[in-house]
């Protein structure tokens, strides 16, 4: 028996939960690989703070040497660390003399844009490739898709970038390659024309994976009996195929897309790095040189709470687009 | 059983081409000092910065150093480290995966939690800070990758160990006395090994990528030992002016890692005993 949606919405709610309170150790577990990680650095995380050339504040150092507590047994440190931790305070970056989270905070629209834009861009493309291929099955469109989906997925990400830097940008001239805007002619419009590059290069390898999913999604739906009858019914075939099937057939997919949001940030480390983009990827990796470990623990933690949070989503929105699935 | 999985692995004509053009890239690049037209690292400032050419097949990099002989070398080191992660990811990702499913309860409880929060952790991010402690050196490399891509294999080994343990014959070899050890090295993997043998396939393509992308950060193995990741970070700079010396390094990268994800896809075919044969 079908639940009606009365019913669903407490089991939802006690579902989600639930799952909330199993975020806890599984939260509290990556901070401590984390930790040790972070601990695990050549001479530890201290040692790069005072063996560095820079000048760095010795007010700095004394606070971090402080919180840390660094003459205090390693337990006790990662006690200390959660316990800012969990308030919000992520430490003081070794580089800026900043709080990591209000660096994070700063740079986090940037990344998120183009996540965003790029999620948008691999979801539309993944949704008429896979549509398409599934209607075609075995047509050289669909041979077409399948080989480019497998060429996207087996090609490095920053090659694809530096080609399409060297096509669309210097060669022909069609796009920007770097940066966010024009300087002094900057508008919605230039801003968006260097958003093209890189959003394009974030999302391909979703475009290659989501839509070969969604195409044999697509191809088991074409065959069930309701599709059968929508078209007896005498529905038109875009109907059927837009209408019918793909609520259904998507159903899966949507979940992989909301699993693979958080691995949109993986790959925004290299993207940014590429295109200039000023964001937590490219943060990251300028981190990672200057050995500014409360900033790359920083980072790693939000990017680790996006993945346990997409998660989640993942498994509400199944949840709330199949009926069928009971949380019991 | 191999020449069952052979028969099957036939019909894929794709998987057969790809697995070819693996065995000849591989050979190639190991035989490198044997097959190069010139040495690795010989420079030769009467020719630097040439296209394309007879002489120069690939075309010649700044120091005039013959770009196909050094794909030919970088290539030795990109799949052998390709080979060892897998190795390593593989290996320990089975050998979690079979305890946890095999003994169940508590221990699979800690392993399969330890996964989760290593699976949570964005990988190319954790990769970078770990490549960042090292001297990066082949080895080294191969190590940070391996401990980095063993999550999914142990999820799959586990499930599949789940399934095996309550076979007949795992009830019989335990009767006639096998010790927990030798029921999993003996009965439990060998019957999970089309699983394991995919998810390395497509494990040393993923690696060959990771590597890659550490060089392209400057954190993968150094020159002048030549790699396809550090080839193609030395040649950013010049991608306007000397375009061959960036193409060539990616298409060996995109040539391998596509057969070998093709060969993975079909061995997944061939492996599957309930897949229909067609």
């Amino acid at each position: 028996m079908v639940p009606s949606a009365g019913e669903i919405a407490p089991a939802m709610a006690t579902y989600v939960l639930r799952r909330l309170v199993q975020m806890v150790p599984l939260m509290l577990g990556i901070t401590v690989v984390l930790f040790a990680v972070i601990q695990a650095a050549p001479g530890g995380p201290e040692a790069a703070l005072l063996e560095s050339d820079r000048f760095i504040d010795p007010a700095v150092i004394e606070a971090y040497r402080e919180r840390l507590g660094v003459d205090q047994p390693v337990p006790v440190q990662y006690a200390r660390w959660l316990g800012a931790a969990v308030r919000g305070d992520l430490g003081v970056s070794f580089s800026t003399t900043r709080p990591v989270s209000e660096m994070i905070l700063e740079r986090l629209p940037a990344t998120l844009e183009l996540m965003g834009a790029s999620f948008l861009l691999a979801a539309v493309l993944a949704f008429l490739l896979g549509v398409f291929s599934a209607r075609h099955q075995y047509s050289a469109f669909d041979h077409f898709g399948t080989g480019l989906s497998f060429v996207g997925i087996a090609m490095p990400v920053f090659w694809f970038a530096l080609i399409l830097q060297l096509v669309l940008g210097v060669w022909l001239g069609w796009l920007p390659v770097a940066g966010t805007g024009t300087i002094g002619a900057s508008s919605l419009g230039d801003h968006l024309l260097h958003l093209v590059l890189p959003a394009t290069v974030l999302s391909l390898r979703y475009v290659a994976g989501w839509s070969r999913y969604l195409r044999s999604s697509m191809l088991d739906t074409l065959r069930s009996d309701y599709v059968r009858t929508a078209r007896a019914k005498g529905l038109s075939e875009r109907v059927v195929v837009w209408g019918h099937a793909l609520r259904n057939a998507m159903i899966p997919v949507v979940s992989v897309m909301a699993l693979n949001l958080a691995g949109l940030f993986s790959g925004a480390v290299i993207t940014e790095t590429i295109f200039a983009w000023p964001g937590i990827g490219r943060m990251f990796v300028q981190a990672m040189f200057a050995r500014d470990y409360p900033l790359l623990m920083g980072i790693l933690l939000l990017g680790s709470s996006m993945v346990v949070f997409f998660n989640l989503v993942a498994d509400v929105v199944y949840g709330v687009l199949d009926p069928r699935i009971r949380y019991d | 059983m191999a020449r069952l999985v052979w028969r099957r692995l036939k019909r894929h004509k794709l998987a057969v081409a790809s697995m070819a053009i693996v065995c000849i890239v591989s050979l190639l690049c190991l035989a490198a000092p044997l097959v190069a037209p010139y040495d690795f690292d010989r420079i030769d400032l009467g020719s630097i910065r040439q296209p394309p050419s007879p002489e120069h097949w690939f075309g010649t990099d700044d120091l005039g150093r013959d770009l196909f002989t050094r794909i030919l070398y970088g290539g030795r080191i990109s799949i052998l480290i390709g080979l060892l992660a897998a190795l390593i990811g593989t290996g320990f990702g089975s050998l979690v995966g079979a305890l946890a499913g095999f003994y169940g309860g508590r221990v699979d409880g800690l392993l399969m939690r330890f996964t989760d929060v290593v699976y949570s952790i964005p990988t190319l991010p954790l990769l970078i800070v770990l490549a960042s402690y090292t001297q990066a050196g082949a080895l080294s490399m191969a190590v940070a990758v391996g401990v980095l891509s063993w999550m999914a294999i142990a999820r799959v080994v586990r499930g599949e160990v789940l399934k095996i343990r309550e076979m007949e014959y795992v009830e019989a070899a335990r009767s006639l006395g096998a010790t927990n050890a030798r029921i999993i090295a003996r009965h439990i993997l060998p019957n999970a090994a089309g699983p394991i043998v995919v998810g390395a396939t497509l494990a040393v393509g993923n690696a060959i990528i990771l590597e890659s992308s550490l060089s392209f950060l400057g954190l993968g193995v150094q020159p002048p030992t030549p790699t396809w990741g550090n080839m193609l970070m030395d040649a950013q700079a010049t991608m306007a002016s000397q375009p061959w010396l960036s193409i060539f390094p990616g298409l060996a990268i995109l040539l391998v890692v596509l057969s070998v994800n093709f060969l993975g896809d079909g061995l997944q075919d061939a492996l599957d005993p309930r897949a229909e044969l067609r």
